[in-house]
């Protein structure tokens, strides 16, 4: 609530302070007649001003607001007695939480003891006077940087530029936040990763055949030690993709070239258009569908053939998947088609081909490697995908290529290790942020290839 | 003569191919056909199972009972307080209509039964409707209560009356035929289904909670992800020199657009929430995480946008003196806006229908309450899809499916207006 106060009397502020500074731009050239004293425009010295009350503000404002709790809860450990700041961090955690509900006037887990009631009182005083402070800090920084903006206006400054200077910083920021998302991402799979490979050995990760990741809970638990090999994941999510693009590549590839060689433009406007409908289709909806209707289909239709068909076969969930991606692939092959210079369909036409050996010995050749390119796109897509197999496929880490039987995928296996509680320094749940660092390197390295096939491909026509 | 000889050899080569080369011809054209065929079926299939299995949900069983608001029940004192009419027990009230139309019923387990044909949302009806109108106690009146979800199931034909019987023996189905013969069950439509929360009893669940918590996610998706995504397309399309850091800029665009979206969920899970200590559940959050994933796309969008102005625009601006920036904000920008925004509306709908690294973030929480700012807990309306369709009642299939319409109707409908402002604002030079 507060938050949004503090935004708003700044909007008003630098509503008002841009006025002003327009108006000291015009004043100290004397008065509005003697405009081409100005170096610029008036409302750029208002902007100037209006830029300096907001920007410093508002970064520490956003600082603020990321670091203030964290502070806060030190400051309230620290005040804890000792005994309890001796506790574990898990535990120490639990009491925190309870001290936060009590202040927030949530309800607790359970009775409060006089420790954790004097320290509720003692966050909801530090939480109110670091509201306050925040307020006070923020306008005052934001007061004091406007005066001396205002005062620094003159006819001769180069207010313009200064602003235009200002604005292009703000466009580079923006321009790198691309860079800061690769490092946060690379930052946080990597470092928790390590930490994983501190517990469970490099090696048994990678190359392992078992994978069962419950730890035990006591020591002397039977059979729970955890055993952390992603073979059996990697090849249930290679299973379930080859079987995605089995459907996905003839399906989509011979639409592709229907709809770019054949068909009429009024077949084209409807059925292209329909086709990338698949596309649009959040993949929940897919995911439930493989559940709902494709899973017992398929396990009826096998059962009818005296098959014994997992209610979780890696077929149902390869076939959604596969259907997903049909307008990848179309899509693609598409453009790769019609960039085959026409020159080649008439010079085959001309030698006497009938247009499917046209296609199949002039288009074809010259368009592979970006179909190739779009086939590797759509099984980076394939691998990475998520929901369609945690709601169709299993759970159990199957080491099988057997497409009726239950496999497992790294995506799955990632969502059910950290959905739910978690704590952080459990093999278990590092062992998912391992996983996502493979997912996110073999996506890597497929599309860093597909566009490089593509990139090749395309200079031979240019 | 050996020359036509070899010529006449070729055609008649040729003459005897040609009728296995169109046969061949033909063959590949159906496959073609096909293909598309199948395309097009998949289409329809989806669509078709959806609806058939989602339509009935918009409507809820309910049941027709003389309901007498007994003031020694809801308020023995008189007093009228409203604290004692929100706590009065408004379950016997039902149940008193109920065995009347049943005095044959007696045992506690078969009682147990009957009263579980009306879901308990019903009480909360009640008490509503006395707290807004307390003239209501002493009156009878004939009151259409919600049916359980298991009685809405039988009566929409979803569980067959065989099957309903050999689950649960015969006694529910008797009770259902009665009511029905004295025409006490009756279809209404399901208001509940779009505005109450999340709720472990079918029929008093609705997609309310999610509708607002998507609401809330895609308010800060867009709020952050517009102005950040067409400031650096215009960085990059307009002022960037070809550098190093250009280079490597538009190489992490490409690559972000590719990295699955589940790796975007570790990322919140890791940064924002660990070490940031954000809330666990939050749009706030989500909306964060959803930002920094259809960034490309809007960035890719809005620099097409851009490279679409002719440069003449631009000479001509600069021309007349103005500054680059002010060519790009005054005359370049509006010109190329149509276009940044039909990006945005289809960055807004990936971010719609994501569900992934939501769950990640702990937006898959069971949560009860419609959230009213970014920072309540919240659940979007994927999500609660995944929820539902993981829920064993036979009622959560039909509800699913339902959210599933809804969640494809604000897909189609925000496709639509990007087609709409394209075909309305696109420009030919």
């Amino acid at each position: 609530m507060q938050t949004y106060m503090i935004v708003i009397v700044l909007l008003a502020f630098m509503a008002f302070v841009y006025q002003v500074g327009k108006r000291r731009a015009l004043h100290t050239a004397g008065g509005p007649k003697a405009i081409r004293e100005l170096h610029s425009l008036p409302s750029y010295y208002g902007f100037y001003v209006m830029l300096w009350a907001a920007l410093p503000s508002l970064l520490v404002l956003l600082l603020w607001g990321l670091f203030q709790e964290s502070v806060l809860t030190q400051l309230v450990i620290s005040a804890l007695p000792q005994e309890m700041q001796a506790l574990s961090k898990a535990e120490l955690g639990l009491i925190i939480n309870d001290v936060r509900n009590l202040a927030s006037g949530d309800i607790v887990s359970q009775e409060p003891d006089a420790n954790i009631r004097a320290a509720a009182a003692h966050l909801q005083s530090l939480q109110s006077t670091a509201d306050l402070a925040k307020a006070v800090v923020i306008l005052a920084l934001s007061v004091a940087a406007a005066i001396l903006a205002w005062r620094s206006i003159a006819p001769r400054m180069r207010a313009r530029n200064r602003v235009e200077w200002i604005i292009q910083s703000l466009l580079i920021i923006s321009a790198s936040v691309a860079i800061l998302t690769t490092i946060g991402i690379v930052m946080s799979v990597l470092f928790e990763s390590l930490r994983f490979f501190q517990k469970v050995p490099f090696s048994d990760f990678l190359f392992g055949l078992e994978w069962s990741p419950q730890t035990a809970l006591r020591a002397d638990q039977v059979g729970a030690t955890g055993a952390f090999g992603a073979i059996p994941l990697l090849v249930g999510t290679l299973l379930i993709s080859f079987i995605a693009l089995v459907v996905a590549v003839p399906i989509g590839l011979m639409s592709a070239i229907y709809l770019s060689e054949y068909a009429t433009p009024h077949l084209r406007s409807i059925a292209k258009p329909v086709i990338e409908v698949l596309a649009g289709i959040p993949t929940v909806v897919y995911g439930f569908f493989a559940a709902l209707t494709v899973a017992p289909a398929v396990r009826g239709f096998g059962e009818s053939f005296g098959l014994d068909v997992s209610s979780e076969s890696a077929l149902a969930a390869g076939l959604v998947m596969g259907v997903m991606i049909i307008p990848f692939v179309s899509s693609l092959s598409d453009d790769v088609i019609n960039a085959v210079p026409q020159a080649m369909r008439d010079a085959s036409f001309a030698l006497g081909a009938t247009h499917s050996e046209t296609v199949r010995q002039v288009i074809l050749p010259a368009a592979l490697p970006g179909i190739m390119g779009g086939v590797l796109l759509a099984a980076s897509r394939a691998i990475g995908e998520t929901m369609i197999v945690v709601m169709a496929a299993g759970l159990s880490a199957n080491l099988t290529v057997n497409p009726l039987e239950a496999v497992t995928t790294v995506t799955v296996q990632i969502v059910t290790l950290l959905v739910g509680d978690q704590e952080f320094d459990s093999a278990k749940t590092l062992a998912a942020f391992a996983l996502g660092l493979m997912l996110f390197t073999i996506t890597l390295a497929l599309n860093v290839l597909a566009l490089h096939i593509v990139r090749k491909y395309r200079e031979q026509y240019e | 003569m050996s020359m036509s000889k070899s010529q006449s050899r070729t055609a008649e080569k040729v003459e005897a191919s040609l009728k296995r080369r169109y046969a061949k011809e033909k063959r590949f054209k159906m496959l073609g056909l096909t293909a598309i065929g199948l395309g097009l079926l998949f289409v329809l299939v989806l669509f078709v199972s959806i609806i058939s299995n989602g339509y009935t949900a918009f409507v809820q069983t309910h049941i027709r009972l003389d309901v007498t608001f007994d003031a020694d029940i809801i308020d023995p004192d008189g007093t009228r307080d409203p604290a004692v009419l929100r706590r009065a027990d408004y379950r016997q009230i039902i149940r008193a209509p109920l065995r009347e139309l049943f005095p044959e019923v007696s045992g506690r387990r078969e009682k147990r039964e009957l009263y579980a044909l009306v879901s308990s949302g019903a009480e909360r009806q009640l008490s509503a409707m006395v707290l807004d109108d307390p003239s209501l106690i002493g009156q009878t009146r004939e009151l259409w209560l919600m049916a359980d979800d298991e009685v809405d199931m039988v009566v929409k034909g979803h569980i067959s009356r065989e099957n309903a019987i050999a689950n649960r023996g015969e006694r529910l189905v008797a009770w259902l035929e009665k009511l029905e013969g004295e025409e006490r069950v009756g279809s209404r439509f399901n208001a509940t289904f779009f505005t109450a929360g999340d709720s472990r009893e079918p029929e008093q669940s609705g997609i309310g909670g999610a509708v607002a918590g998507s609401f809330y996610t895609l308010i800060v998706t867009l709020l952050l992800s517009f102005p950040i995504g067409v400031a650096a397309a215009v960085y990059l399309e307009e002022f960037a020199p070809r550098n190093r850091l250009t280079d490597l800029i538009e190489v992490n665009i490409n690559n972000l657009a590719a990295v699955p979206s589940i790796v975007f969920g570790l990322l919140g899970l890791a940064m924002f929430i660990n070490v940031f200590g954000m809330p666990r559940s939050a749009p706030l959050v989500g909306g964060l995480v959803l930002t920094l994933m259809t960034l490309p796309t809007i960035i890719i969008a809005a620099r097409a946008a851009l490279k679409s102005v002719p440069p003449s625009i631009r000479e001509a601006a600069l021309g007349v003196g103005a500054s680059k920036m002010q060519t790009i904000m005054h005359h370049v920008l509006p010109l190329a806006m149509p276009g940044m925004l039909t990006g945005a509306i289809i960055g807004m709908a990936q971010a719609l229908g994501e569900t992934a690294p939501l769950l990640m973030i702990g937006m898959v929480a069971f949560i009860v309450d419609i959230p009213g700012g970014p920072l309540d807990p919240a659940t979007v309306l994927p999500v609660q899809i995944y929820l539902w369709a993981d829920s064993p009642e036979r009622a959560f299939v039909e509800r699913t499916s339902a959210a599933i319409m809804v969640l494809l109707a604000f897909l189609i409908t925000m496709n639509a207006l990007a087609v709409i402002l394209r075909r309305k604002f696109e420009r030919r030079w």
